[in-house]
């Protein structure tokens, strides 16, 4: 078991331009499940890549179990890695692949068969043992790769959009399938997606990069409830939260916190007439899309997301509301969280 | 594959048959007059006395092959054709291997080095072996004379490189690979680029260095590509006759003769058509063999 | 990072050995070229260095005193020649492999392309007859002939790989809005094959500058020779070889098509794979 630390670790492919990576700071805590949330070309995949060291620092240091590792080849960091791909080695059996970590790291060679046994039985995958690469389905090569991270037990453990290649049910399934699978093994893992869902459904807690750059670092609730700017906000979350700008701040509300004002019972609420454009009905739910009207937030387009019970019509206004602690406040000109404000809407 | 062929029915010149016919018959039909019938042509001339301004063909049945058999020359030619095919591959697939690892990566002045590097394999090679009868020159080899600035061999003493058995055997087995080397190299980089690069960072994290990445991944996913260079080689270097002929010319004394070299001096410069024919005939065994082994690639590597 | 020092070295000194093995012959045909007599036959001189000024002696005597002009001419000639060939018949040969559908288009397009393993030493002996017959003797025209055999089995591979890229939807399309199937092909295939097409013309003209033995064995006065052959066969006089002149031939005939090639390769590569390299 290990931490891993970075410390203003930067990454500049190419001279001049902006940095792939910018001064991350970060650290593990032991046996953690941290996720790397981010759009494509937000830095998250290559902070991964140099974590394991297959991509060099342009400034900063990694640290793994306390010691600087900027200087040692992935082989001396004692790490694992899944990727995307799964890169399972195409001319070797399932076998073969468990135990090439082994060879490669000068396990003595009696201890291979019990190991590769172990890991395979641990993912369940004890008959395909003789198989290539490429008579695997899907889901059982994803199972192969993580039989091969896992079979030098290493400190840590690294994934790169792991199920990203698989259908939407498989994907599920897998998903639950590496949970109970981190549960067990214990060991600190850095995770990758750029799906939300994903993130929020494994990580113990989930960093948001943007452009190279870290915009929070926190557990699922508190990124999703107290996200620290309006990147994070509309990051996370289907649909999107709802930004409206007054008085010099943007004010964020969450589509399922905006509801007809009745159903609202607390006092201190801000209220809205909402004129509905669009209905969308997805069965355990509707999304609605339409127009704040009157008042300074008068024509601003918003989302509401409710629960099945009442019926909407497009074309309709209706008294909609906001319970005044669901309110988020961000700074117009820094995107930042601020705290809560009192303004007039009228 | 780039062979496979489509499964949907589209209107394509399957649904016109004539008019594919008609498109593909007349270069079918120069392949066939032009390879195909002096093939059978050769055969034929193996097994009769033909020679150049002879008068009438008799059939001899094996005598050609009898004599040829027996003759010290041809088993010369065949064993130096074998010994040059063998050498040659063996040092061009070490050479090829670790030039198309230098070449990988990018770098500054790339497209230059290419370029240098590939001049043996896309200058003419007639031409190019030309150069090299100049820099193995008995008298003047640049050669030579670093040796013998160096101290290693006196003034005037020089080796003659293409004037001893041993040495312009070696020149010759040289010549073949300095010419096989680019085009090798230029196939396995294809290879190697066409290797995704999470195999190889895998393994880096899966604990192996450069040598085991090299000799237990990237070599073994390489495969199909290795014979593929290894039998295009072995074609080039078997059937040639212009480095040996330029060279050498089969010298001296025959140490340094092919089945190519021998069969053009039989045949053409000796007048005995029988005989050069029947030696070039020694040829297609190879040549089938290599064709086999070609498709088994092919179907392979469609397959996975 | 010391090791990325050692790495570093390592790398170009491997490749520094490569370059000076392979490119050296052509370096020392420049050295010799503008090198006098007297400079070039002297064992005692450093032969990297020049003694006596460079000069342009060699390549007066190459221009001036031998038919290398009329070579380069030849060469040509039955380059161009041999191009129009072999563009005619595999062009529609190709396209007509390309949509045959099924086993059978593959079989063919794999059967083609083993012929070119075919190669002139097993056929020149036969060859050389026909050619006589045929009153082709001792001209150009035989090398015209015989060349597009060789050029051919390859175009139409390599052309195979770029008609079975074009999405047959194209053609539909063409066909829908009026032409023939001929039209289409020749409306529509063949101008966005043109790269590939342009590819096989550059295989065809390199393969006839490199051709030796057909060359060697089907014309023997002087003046009707082709570079690759009348350069290391008639510039050397008895036992004497003019080197200087003899090397500025070689330099002049082989940088052109050097470059030229050089600039096809991948394409060329692409073919010889066999599809043993996917992507």
């Amino acid at each position: 078991m290990a931490v891993v630390q970075t410390r203003n670790v930067t990454k500049v492919f190419k001279e001049g331009e902006l940095g792939a990576v910018n001064n991350v700071n970060l650290e593990t805590r032991e046996g953690e499940f941290l996720v790397f949330l981010g759009p494509s070309g937000s830095g998250k995949t290559t902070l991964l890549r140099m974590i394991a060291g297959l991509e060099t620092p342009t400034s900063g240091e990694i640290l793994i179990g306390g010691k600087v590792v900027n200087d040692l080849t992935p082989r001396e960091r004692r790490i694992a890695m899944v990727f995307q791909s799964y890169a399972l080695y195409p001319h070797l059996t399932v076998y073969k692949n468990i135990a090439f970590p082994l060879k490669a790291q000068n396990v003595p060679k009696n201890l291979h068969k019990e190991k590769v046994e172990w890991a395979s039985s641990l993912l369940g995958i004890g008959a395909l043992l003789q198989r290539k690469p490429r008579e695997l389905s899907g889901g059982e090569r994803q199972r192969v790769a993580l039989a091969r991270a896992i079979v030098r037990e290493p400190s840590v453990f690294l994934l790169d959009e792991p199920l990203s290649n698989l259908d939407a049910k498989l994907r599920l399934s897998a998903r639950e399938e590496l949970e109970r699978f981190h549960r067990r093994v214990g060991t600190t893992t850095i995770y990758v997606t750029h799906d939300q869902v994903e993130a929020m459904a494994m990580g113990d807690r989930i960093m948001v990069l943007n452009k190279g750059v870290v915009r929070q670092i926190g557990t699922p609730k508190e990124v999703y409830d107290d996200p620290a700017d309006t990147f994070v906000a509309t990051f996370l979350g289907s649909p999107p939260m709802n930004l409206v700008e007054n008085d010099g701040v943007i004010v964020g509300f969450r589509p399922e916190h905006f509801r007809l004002a009745e159903d609202i019972r607390e006092v201190d609420k801000l209220t809205f007439k909402f004129r509905v454009e669009n209905v969308e009905y997805l069965g355990a739910e509707f999304i609605l899309s339409g127009l704040l009207m009157g008042g300074k937030a008068d024509g601003k387009k918003v989302i509401a997301r409710l629960l099945l019970g009442h019926s909407y019509e497009a074309g309709t206004t209706y008294d909609f509301a906001i319970s005044a602690r669901q309110l988020k406040f961000f700074d117009r000109t820094t995107e930042k969280k601020v705290p809560a404000k009192a303004l007039t809407w009228q | 594959m780039a062979v496979g062929g489509g499964k949907i029915k589209s209107i394509g010149a399957a649904q016109s048959p004539l008019l594919g016919f008609a498109m593909f018959s007349p270069a079918l039909l120069y392949i066939g007059l032009l390879i195909g019938a002096p093939f059978v042509l050769a055969v034929f001339y193996a097994f009769s006395d033909a020679r150049i301004g002879g008068g009438e063909m008799h059939y001899v049945g094996l005598e050609n092959f009898r004599s040829i058999l027996q003759s010290p020359s041809f088993r010369k030619a065949l064993e130096n054709s074998i010994i040059f095919t063998i050498c040659a591959q063996i040092i061009v697939m070490v050479c090829a291997n670790i030039l198309s690892i230098a070449l990988e990566k990018p770098f500054r002045g790339r497209g230059l080095v290419r370029f240098l590097i590939l001049l043996p394999w896309v200058a003419p090679v007639s031409l190019g072996t030309i150069g090299w009868k100049w820099i193995l020159d008995s008298i003047y080899s640049v050669i030579t004379w670093v040796l013998v600035w160096l101290h290693i061999v006196k003034p005037y003493s020089g080796p003659y490189w293409l004037g001893e058995a041993k040495l312009a055997m070696a020149s010759v087995i040289l010549v073949h690979c300095w010419r096989l080397i680019p085009f090798s190299t230029v196939i396995l980089l294809a290879g190697r680029t066409a290797i995704p690069k999470e195999i190889p960072e895998a393994a880096a994290i899966d604990g192996a260095g450069f040598w085991r990445t090299t000799f237990q991944i990237n070599l073994p996913i390489m495969t199909p590509i290795l014979s593929v260079a290894v039998l295009f080689g072995t074609i080039f270097t078997f059937t040639d006759m212009t480095v040996v002929y330029i060279l050498t010319a089969g010298g001296p004394y025959d140490s340094t003769q092919t089945l190519p070299s021998l069969a053009f001096a039989t045949g053409i410069q000796g007048s005995d058509l029988a005989a050069g024919a029947a030696i070039s005939l020694f040829l297609v065994p190879v040549l089938i063999a290599i064709a086999y082994l070609m498709l088994r690639v092919a179907h392979r590597s469609e397959v996975i | 990072m010391k090791r990325k020092l050692s790495h570093k070295i390592v790398h170009v000194a491997v490749l520094a050995f490569f370059v000076v093995l392979l490119a050296f012959p052509f370096y020392w045909m420049v050295i010799a070229t503008f090198k006098e007599n007297l400079d070039l036959y002297n064992v005692q001189n450093n032969p990297f260095l020049f003694h006596i000024k460079p000069t342009m002696a060699n390549l007066n005597l190459l221009f001036g005193e031998t038919r290398f002009l009329r070579w380069l001419w030849n060469t040509a000639l039955v380059g161009v020649l041999v191009v129009i060939i072999t563009l005619l018949l595999s062009i529609p040969a190709a396209y007509a492999l390309a949509r045959l559908t099924g086993r059978w288009g593959e079989r063919l397009g794999i059967g083609i392309f083993l012929t070119y393993l075919v190669p002139p030493t097993l056929l020149f002996i036969p060859l050389s007859r026909v050619i006589a017959v045929l009153g082709l003797q001792d001209t150009i025209w035989s090398l015209v002939l015989v060349y597009p055999s060789v050029t051919i089995p390859f175009s139409i591979w390599l052309l195979m790989g770029f008609f079975k890229s074009i999405p047959k939807e194209l053609e539909d399309a063409a066909m829908v809005d009026g032409l023939t199937r001929f039209g289409a092909f020749l409306k529509m295939v063949v101008p966005i094959s043109l790269s590939g097409i342009l590819t096989v013309v550059i295989f065809t003209f390199t393969l006839v500058t490199q051709e030796f033995v057909y060359a060697l064995t089907f014309i023997s006065p002087e003046s009707n020779q082709m570079v690759g052959v009348g350069i290391p066969i008639f510039l050397v006089r008895g036992d004497v070889y003019y080197w200087g002149s003899l090397m500025a031939a070689c330099l002049i005939a082989s940088l052109p098509v050097a470059f030229i090639y050089n600039l096809f390769l991948d394409r060329f590569i692409a073919g010889f794979t066999v599809g043993a390299v996917k992507g």
